[in-house]
């Protein structure tokens, strides 16, 4: 069904509000089986996409795949497949959690009443709001409600999991447990694209990522790829010639950190080609007798490359 | 490629059907305090009356009040003739605007939306939760009346506006054909409510511009210069129940009536419609 492997696929994806252009010529292509961070500054058209995906907005150009079926014209059958939380979670406040849930779950066509309450406790649990379940939402702190919104998603098995900002008002613990049910879910073979403008909170948790700037795409692909591949290694030693003659045998073109000041070591830096093996490197310095004192291979943070790719960094845009 | 659908998420094809979801939004509408709190206000305007009448010990003031001492069964009817024009329009206002900008305004209609009710289906769906309360809140009126009449006066047959007499339990059951006719002729103006509320993001804004046109639409109706307009006021029959109190029952305006608001639903819920199925919910 998903033949070309892609759980969304967007093609010149473009919507306008009035003369404003908050998303331009969109091709986005989220793998099936994928964690596909979805990334970019407030503002930069993350939301307004996500809405488009869900067919609650109608795009002004373009055209969306989702789960292999083209939207928004095929949404009743494909919404069925797709759990979403877009924009922070809604709920009737002096509903309980349960009430809430229930209210949603009677929403979708086909569901079976007899099993409704068994799903609702079901959702409950995974999001860890079991004890909360009869409380009014009213009463929930904004990390209870983010929870309570990400259960809704959860309330039936789904092919596709859309998390818009899952981890807005939770806690460092909080933050830490969405992306522990995010990577349970993926295990279970649920796609998941997961929007933030936070990069260092979901980094470590996608296999892909697109990167958004003032509507536009600036980057996309598989995580190692959008970090580049050019690792650096670090070399902490006074014998700074005799090392870098050794790791010109490699190929590799040292510099000496000049920075380093008062009493600490000198440094050499060195691009890490592919191929080359740090531990390599450091058999043949100590064979040359160069005191190795510290080694450190860095690959630049995919914070550092987004910095690169939106200029001012996170920064909200316009 | 349905097919597929079926395979992979057996459990989940059982039809788009309205039963669940209708159920689910009716207990939702009597499980809110709000609802409660205006058929609580409605219940108070027979109580208010009766106990009026009592104390100042006659009658006088509009129709069917002066009768109230005599027989406790008139509350019902004086009750719902004071309700009709205001009151009544007021709380469908408040309910029918509701309806989808509510949700919008708290954040529900995305993940109605997204589970997916089906745009279609929510509407159809909230316009008949939201004439579900047209009834009850007319049955209210009328049953608060009949019940605290029976309470503080004497009760005994009623004498038609034909003249006929009727025993005391039939007259009960006219009050309540009286409560259908009215809640019938609310039928319009819930679908103009529904209508305006899938416009706006604002339920307040919804409810009041419902309540406005209910109160020009009753304006329009007193100019006698505009008599060729007034039969097609969703308001022309809101007094029309003076029919059902004849011996024979007289079903002319019932019936005028119940045409009068189907048209008025299709109108507006075409209008709805055509506005909800294209509109971006960036609520
Ligand atoms: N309803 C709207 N009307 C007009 N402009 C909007 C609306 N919603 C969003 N925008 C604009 O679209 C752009 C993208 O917004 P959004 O998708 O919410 O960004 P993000 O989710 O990445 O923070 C912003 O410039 C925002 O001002
Ligand atoms: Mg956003």
């Amino acid at each position: 069904m998903t033949s070309s492997g892609l759980a969304v696929e967007t093609r010149g994806l473009t919507k306008r509000f009035g003369r404003h252009e908050a998303v331009s010529s969109l091709d986005l292509s989220v793998p099936t089986g994928s964690v596909f961070g979805f990334l970019g500054p407030n503002g930069s058209g993350k939301t307004t996409t996500i809405r488009m995906l869900l067919a609650l907005a109608a795009p002004s150009a373009g055209t969306i795949t989702v789960l292999g079926s083209e939207m928004p014209k095929r949404s009743a059958s494909v919404l069925p497949r797709v759990g979403a939380l877009v924009e922070g979670p809604g709920f009737y406040p002096f509903l309980s959690g349960a009430a809430n849930l229930t209210r949603f779950d009677a929403a979708e066509p086909g569901t079976s009443s007899r099993t409704r309450s068994a799903r609702v406790a079901e959702a409950l649990a995974r999001v860890g709001l079991s004890a909360a379940a009869a409380k009014k939402v009213g009463s929930y702190s904004l990390g209870m409600k983010q929870r309570l919104g990400i259960a809704v998603a959860l309330l039936s098995p789904r092919d596709l999991i859309v998390l818009d900002e899952p981890t807005n008002g939770l806690d460092p613990q909080g933050t830490r447990e969405v992306r522990s049910l995010i990577r349970g879910l993926n295990a279970d073979g649920t796609t998941v694209l997961v929007s933030s403008h936070l990069l260092a909170e979901i980094e470590q948790l996608c296999t892909h990522a697109a990167v958004m700037r003032a509507g536009r795409l600036v980057a996309q692909g598989g995580l190692d790829e959008l970090r580049g591949a050019t690792a650096a290694i670090e070399i902490v030693t006074p014998d700074l010639d005799l090392a870098r003659e050794v790791l010109a045998r490699f190929g590799l073109d040292a510099t000496a950190d000049e920075t380093s000041t008062g009493d600490s070591t000198p440094r050499l830096d060195a691009p890490l080609p592919d191929g080359v093996l740090p531990e390599d490197l450091v058999v043949e310095l100590v064979a040359a007798d160069v005191r190795v004192r510290g080694v450190a291979v860095r690959r630049p943070s995919l914070e550092d490359r987004f910095v690169e790719l939106t200029g001012e960094g996170f920064d909200v845009e316009r | 490629m349905s097919n597929a659908d079926t395979l992979t998420s057996p459990a989940r094809r059982r039809g788009g059907g309205v039963g669940d979801l209708l159920l689910s939004e009716l207990a939702l509408l009597f499980r809110r305090r709000r609802t409660w709190a205006l058929l609580g206000a409605l219940a108070l305007i027979p109580v208010l009356l009766a106990v009026a009448v009592r104390l100042s010990g006659s009658g006088g003031g509009p129709s069917f009040v002066g009768d109230i001492a005599g027989n406790g069964l008139f509350t019902g009817f004086a009750a719902i003739t004071v309700a009709v024009p205001l009151f009544l329009p007021l709380t469908v206002g408040v309910v029918a605007g509701d309806t989808i900008a509510g949700e919008a305004s708290l954040g529900t209609l995305r993940y109605l939306l997204i589970t997916p009710a089906g745009r279609i289906r929510l509407l159809l769906v909230k316009f008949a939760v939201a004439a579900a309360f047209c009834l009850a809140a007319a049955l209210t009126v009328v049953v608060a009346g009949l019940l605290i009449g029976l309470a503080l006066f004497p009760v005994g047959p009623v004498t038609l506006l034909s003249g006929t007499e009727i025993p005391a339990i039939d007259a009960v059951g006219r009050a309540l054909l009286i409560a259908v006719h009215v809640a019938i002729s609310l039928v319009g103006l819930t679908a103009i409510g529904v209508f305006i509320s899938t416009l706006t993001d604002v339920p307040v804004g919804a409810m009041a511009a419902t309540v406005v046109l209910s109160i020009t639409a009753q304006i329009l109706g007193s100019l006698s210069q505009l008599s060729a307009l007034h039969p097609y006021l969703f308001s022309a029959h809101w007094f029309g129940f003076g029919d059902l109190l004849r011996d024979p029952i007289s079903w002319a305006s019932f019936g005028d009536n119940v045409v009068l608001q189907l048209g008025y639903a299709v109108v507006f819920g075409s209008l709805a419609m055509g506005r909800f199925v294209t509109r971006d919910i960036l609520s």
